[in-house]
């Protein structure tokens, strides 16, 4: 069993998860993910991994409460136990002096973005940071990212902090600033990641997304982590999460994800929906 | 040796039948299908038995038990005696009587098989572990003294169960490491409870563990702990770590929405149980008309787990003819019983989606059998024009899977083939690093459970042999 170390809502509907988990915590690296299983009736969902503290053993997560597993994790308290929580999974992201690098960070990304961009900024590159949400409410770990960050940006879609808009102004907002980043890193919500890949090819900048399909096992057995990457099949968990979003098919990809939305989502926004908590 | 020969008596000489639940009830249930044999109808069955003074049946087991030794008690109604003489070389007696395909092993060669039907070891087998678990008994194994080795096992799998069973009983300490929340492997996530109940995987692991084995779930060797870190901490490794990505046909489609590995398929319901779905949380869905793709044990488990959830239609698409399918014959028989029909000399060859991205057609080749390929069974040959389109709306692909590529991919320095497999010397299960050996599906892709215990016992020895040359640190 692993220990809930804290669990709060940093955002309205964004929580701040954080594990004890010592074996974890002793060799993850930015880009990893763990499996999490919230009771012992629950599925093994991924989650990015957003920060760690290898001397106190504690592995931190950002979620957003979507469907019934993520409820079920937002209703932990601190001292709560769950029994699956194990890691780290994946390839961490590739770090290495780049030159100037941009960090885009959008739902739960704002938080797994964070250890890229210190990796990133410790290997000696320029970082820009850009974090994107609907509206200002709903940022978080602006001070943490800002500290790891050479140039911050923030865009809101409704305009109440920063730019106003969505992640298509990317090209014109680094224009403004001068910026010609030599790699983009995205962590976001499937559909930022492929708009930030959409806009960014035409420019020929080399963009990495961090992909988040459904996953079971996580370690290479169950294979329904799969997606179309430069027209061949790779599995997330173990050639990824990290791939080239110009050669990612996100047509497929975005059905692939909504594909238990019927089970898992939907019953959450009916009534009479007590079996599911 | 003073034995004394059964008394004999006018023997029915007929192979006993195992009961089973009707079709008709398992098609609705979970349940295990095959009952086990009433003492008195093993008896009869063991009775058959003819001692062999040269007995052929031990040289077909991969572990080998000694089957006419165990046989015999049975004939003498010395129960426990008899399982005791099986767990000396076989520590999963439950599960090999229920999966291993006697067929091919020690009941062909059988030698009552060459003018009647062979004795039915497998069931005899089962019989026993059955008999000592409902009698509350377990029989334990005298243990060494201990040596102060410590010996780690990367997969809670039958290849790694057999040999802590192996090293623990020889003195070494012993840990497990599995990356899942459960142990067992693909006996937990691959084989379905109504042909493997998981309480029994869950005994026999409790078994392992009462005799002093460590076991850590939700650890991955090579991710949390990589093999050579762990090396820093124990004198040898045994890396069991199983079946990795499932092979796919490399048809369009294969990644529509309702198109499964049989890995995806089986583990949802099996290991994360989703046939209780929503009381467990992890859904699987229930359609109408399911293809399972493929003509092995995992194809039928696939196309008999569909049938359960309540499909109409179940079909069994495979390349060749129904001689060649690599299924056990028992359960290409239990699966024609259920209804699953039979698409043979059927390749696939394009799956259709629909607006959604949901499969919703796949076309098939009809095909016909040419001269015998590469493994000895004829080739199918596509017949030209003979292309048809029929609708589902789920595929499960059963056609393998490649070892696990976590360890191969985290270990510098070892020997890795072509399939992704780890290369071991065949005798000693060693692999080309000197502390570390390896067995099951990480060196065979796809193999059997009774297989994997045979690597796993061949490690152990090797092992040992190792372990003792440092010598006991006790």
């Amino acid at each position: 069993m692993y220990k809930i170390v804290e669990q709060r809502m940093i955002a309205p509907n964004v929580h701040e998860f954080t594990v004890h988990a010592p074996a974890v915590a002793e060799s993850v690296k930015a880009g990893n993910f763990v499996i999490v299983r919230p009771d012992q009736y629950g599925e093994r969902i991924p989650l990015s991994v957003a920060d760690w503290d290898r001397a106190a053993g504690t592995v931190t997560s950002i979620f957003i409460q979507v469907g019934q597993s993520t409820a079920r994790l937002a209703r932990l308290k601190p001292g709560d136990t769950i029994p699956t929580f194990v890691g780290p999974l994946g390839k961490e992201t590739v770090i290495d002096n780049f030159g100037t690098v941009l960090c885009v960070g959008g739902c739960y990304g704002i938080g797994s973005i964070y250890p890229v961009a210190r990796a990133l900024k410790e290997a000696g590159n320029t970082v820009c940071t850009l974090i994107e949400a609907r509206s200002s409410f709903l940022l978080y770990w602006e001070d943490k990212l800002m500290k790891v960050s050479d140039e911050m940006f923030v865009i809101t879609r409704d305009g109440t902090k920063g730019q106003k808009g969505h992640v298509d102004r990317i090209p014109e907002l680094m224009q403004r600033a001068g910026i010609v980043p030599d790699r983009v890193i995205v962590n976001a919500c499937t559909f930022q990641m492929m708009r930030v890949s959409q806009v960014t090819k035409p420019l020929a900048w080399k963009t990495i997304v961090n992909m988040n399909p459904i996953m079971i096992d996580g370690t290479g057995m169950c294979g329904v982590c799969r997606l179309s990457v430069g027209g061949r099949t790779k599995f997330a968990c173990v050639d990824g999460p990290d791939f080239d979003g110009h050669e990612i098919d996100w047509a497929e990809f975005l059905a692939r994800r909504k594909s238990y939305n019927p089970e898992e989502v939907d019953p959450l926004r009916r009534s009479g929906c007590r079996s599911h908590y | 040796m003073s034995e004394t020969k059964p008394e004999k008596k006018i023997l029915d000489l007929a192979r006993r039948a195992m009961p089973k639940q009707t079709p008709w009830e398992r098609v609705k249930n979970f349940d295990e299908v095959a009952l086990g044999y009433p003492a008195e109808t093993a008896v009869g069955e063991a009775a058959r038995c003819l001692q062999c003074k040269k007995p052929l049946c031990n040289q077909g087991c991969p572990v080998g038990i000694d089957i006419p030794g165990f046989i015999r008690r049975i004939v003498e109604g010395d129960f426990a005696a008899g399982v005791k003489k099986i767990k000396k070389t076989n520590a999963l007696p439950a599960i090999c009587g229920r999966v291993c395909p006697q067929e091919e092993q020690c009941e062909k060669t059988c030698v009552l098989g060459n003018k009647r039907s062979p004795i039915a070891i497998g069931r005899l087998e089962r019989f026993l572990a059955d008999w000592e678990a409902a009698a509350g008994r377990t029989e334990v194994p005298d243990m060494a003294p201990k040596t102060g080795r410590k010996v780690a096992i990367v997969g809670a799998g039958p290849a790694g169960i057999t040999v802590s069973n192996d090293l623990i009983i020889l003195g070494h300490d012993v840990t497990i490491f599995e990356a899942l929340h459960e142990c067992g492997g693909v006996l937990m996530y691959g084989i379905p409870e109504f042909r493997l109940p998981k309480a029994i995987v869950n005994r026999e692991v409790d078994y392992v563990r009462s005799l002093g084995v460590k076991i850590f779930t939700d650890f991955v060797v090579g991710k949390t702990r990589t093999v050579d870190r762990l090396l820093q901490d124990f004198d040898a490794i045994f890396v069991g770590s199983g079946a990795g990505l499932p092979w796919f046909m490399e048809i369009p489609g294969e990644n529509l929405n309702g198109v499964y590995s049989a890995n995806e398929y089986l583990t949802r319901v099996n290991l994360m149980k989703g046939f209780r779905f929503p009381e467990y949380k992890t859904p699987v869905k229930r359609p109408s008309r399911v293809a399972v793709v493929g003509g092995g044990n995992v194809a039928m488990d696939s196309a008999r787990t569909a049938v359960r959830l309540g499909a109409d239609e179940v079909h069994l698409v495979y390349r060749r003819s129904k001689a060649e399918l690599p299924a056990r014959a028992e359960e290409v028989e239990n699966a024609e019983e259920e209804g699953v029909i039979f698409d043979l000399l059927t390749l696939p060859v394009r799956l259709i989606g629909d607006a959604n991205g949901w499969i919703k057609e796949m076309e098939c080749l009809r095909m016909e059998l040419g001269e015998p390929d590469a493994s000895g069974r004829r080739r199918p040959v596509p017949v030209e024009g003979s292309n048809f389109i029929a609708r589902f709306d789920a595929v499960v692909i059963a056609i393998g899977n490649s070892p696990n590529p976590l360890i191969p991919m985290t270990t510098p320095g070892l020997e890795i083939n072509k399939k992704g497999g780890i290369v071991t010397v065949p005798e000693t299960a060693q692999t080309s690093r000197p502390n570390i050996w390896a067995g099951g599906d990480i060196v065979r892709g796809a193999a059997t459970v009774i297989s994997a215990m045979g690597d796993g016992r061949v490690a152990a020895a090797s092992i040992h042999r190792y372990l003792m040359n440092l010598g006991s640190k006790a």
